[in-house]
């Protein structure tokens, strides 16, 4: 069953067409990574996909529910089905960590103080995280803020998790640590991961299927496999990092 | 060539459509739940605490150099001992143009800038979206605490302001001119009036609204990195300064001189 549906999905910005008719079916349970250049709109995909972004054209489905057309309360509903861990984590500066991992608690659930401090000790020990509650998000390294973008992505149990760039800016340890927490979550949580990166390591570790994203469209889509043994010469390309090829665009 | 005449104009009035659509939808939030309180009393301490040092010195420096000329004047053009008439110039003019002015303008300086540096450092690092990942309200998170603590805040300072820059003109005149203190006091309470101080209230209301929207919206604008973070906060503080002086002018002309 599909968890998410993009039906013809176009967007631009100002004179530039960044979406040009993305058309993707994410099934429920999988983890799907969109591979594509930088620059090439996977974010703006991203973006979408959770409602923070209104496409020009096209639809997408969650659960078979029509989301670009909502706004107000159905959408905020409909966003408390996702997570979202943003490249550079986006922790609230002025926040501590126990604070950032509560903020979605405290806006959208009843549950006692009591009961949102232990939900983000769960969620911070599920990233490897322990006694940095009361951190400031400044005092945190690259790999910890990641950590805690995903603690408070996870915090009010999503149905689906999005990665923006998860292992960009972090060391090869780091990275791997990122992309094993990614397969944990899928195992522990069951959710539905849309991942979005150019690391072709991160890539083949966690993906269950693969789609690239190159000129405003998903030109392929595939299980690992698959994607290594494309004919796409763009494909082929990108996964092999060659400067030489059909993609010219710097 | 004609079409491309009219981008900046369209540009120009696109924006502020959306600068006014913010201001209502701003004004719209202080009465709309969940109200941000932590948020709304960092604010209060932020615009209105914090700014007590700054204001309470151009307010002193202010009063003393209106106090210095109105004691000139009356020395110079109605003769010697006329000094103590100048009382009453002193606090209407103070209370009424010049310190809504200064404080207007300081807190521009001070907070409109930072509302903007910090804002839009908060969309270039993808705060922005995160808020709205978890289904919070950028508006009602960033926007409206900080136009409800200006629209407070500002008229707090400015009466504050308004004491302390009294104080220094009188301070001018009869401690170191040596006028008449009875006399001064007098003709001060005879033609000075309570609407003398509503009117710059009610300018510092206006003032507040405007550095508050002009700060956020400069924030939740903010393109380009650190440079564009940098363009922001000296566009705040530039525009703001300009639409207070130019409502400055309108507000004086369009309050009645008396009530």
């Amino acid at each position: 069953m599909s968890k998410i549906r993009i039906v013809d999905l176009y967007k631009s910005f100002e004179q530039k067409q960044v979406l040009k008719g993305v058309n993707l079916e994410i099934m429920a349970g999988e983890i799907m990574v969109i591979i594509g250049q930088s620059g090439s709109g996977k974010s703006v995909l991203l973006k979408h996909i959770i409602g923070i972004m209104k496409p020009d054209q096209g639809q997408i489905f969650i659960d078979e529910e029509e989301i670009t057309s909502l706004s107000g309360e159905a959408l905020t509903k409909i966003s408390r089905k996702f997570g979202m861990l943003f490249q550079g984590a986006a922790l609230f500066d002025s926040l501590t960590v126990a604070e950032n991992v509560a903020f979605g608690l405290r806006r959208h659930t009843d549950l006692s103080e009591e009961e949102i401090q232990q939900v983000v000790r769960t969620s911070l020990e599920r990233v490897g995280l322990r006694g940095v509650e009361n951190l400031l998000p400044y005092e945190l390294s690259g790999g910890m803020k990641k950590r805690v973008g995903l603690a408070r992505a996870i915090a009010y149990n999503p149905e689906i998790i999005l990665y923006d760039e998860p292992t960009t800016g972090l060391d090869p340890i780091r990275a791997d640590a990122i992309n094993d927490l990614i397969l944990q979550l899928k195992e522990q949580l069951h959710v539905t991961s849309v991942v979005i990166t150019h690391d072709m390591n991160t890539t083949y570790k966690v993906a269950d299927r693969i789609g690239m994203l190159y000129d405003g469209r998903i030109i392929e889509t595939g299980t690992p496999e698959e994607i290594k043994n494309s004919r796409n010469p763009v494909v082929q390309q990108f996964i092999h990092g060659r400067a030489a090829g059909p993609i010219v665009e710097w | 060539m004609e079409k491309q005449t009219w981008i900046p104009l369209n540009n120009f009035f696109y924006e502020l459509g959306q600068v006014f659509e913010l201001t209502i939808q701003g004004i719209k939030g202080i009465f709309q739940k969940p109200f941000e309180k932590r948020n709304f009393l960092q604010q209060l301490e932020e615009v209105g605490v914090n700014s007590l040092p700054v204001v309470s010195l151009t307010a002193a420096f202010g009063g003393l150099v209106f106090g210095l000329q109105t004691y000139l004047a009356f020395h110079r053009y109605i003769g010697p001992g006329s000094e103590s008439q100048g009382g009453p110039i002193i606090a209407v003019g103070l209370c009424r143009e010049l310190i809504p002015i200064l404080v207007g303008l300081m807190v521009a300086g001070r907070i409109g800038s930072a509302m903007a540096a910090e804002i839009g450092t908060m969309r270039i690092t993808e705060q922005i979206d995160a808020l709205l990942s978890l289904g919070a309200s950028p508006i009602r998170y960033l926007v409206v605490p900080r136009i409800l603590a200006s629209l407070i805040m500002v008229p707090c300072l400015t009466l504050y302001g308004d004491i302390i820059a009294i104080f220094g003109g009188f301070a001018y005149n009869v401690f170191l001119m040596k006028v008449n203190q009875t006399l001064y006091v007098q003709n001060t309470l005879k033609y000075f009036e309570m609407w003398d101080i509503s009117v710059g209230l009610i300018k510092a209301v206006v003032f507040g609204l405007v550095i508050a929207v002009v700060g956020c919206w400069q924030g939740m604008t903010t393109e380009g990195g650190a440079e564009g973070v940098g363009r922001a906060t000296t566009k705040s503080v530039v525009v703001a300064s300009i639409v207070i002086l130019i409502l400055n002018f309108f507000l004086s002309k369009l309050l009645p001189s008396t009530l």
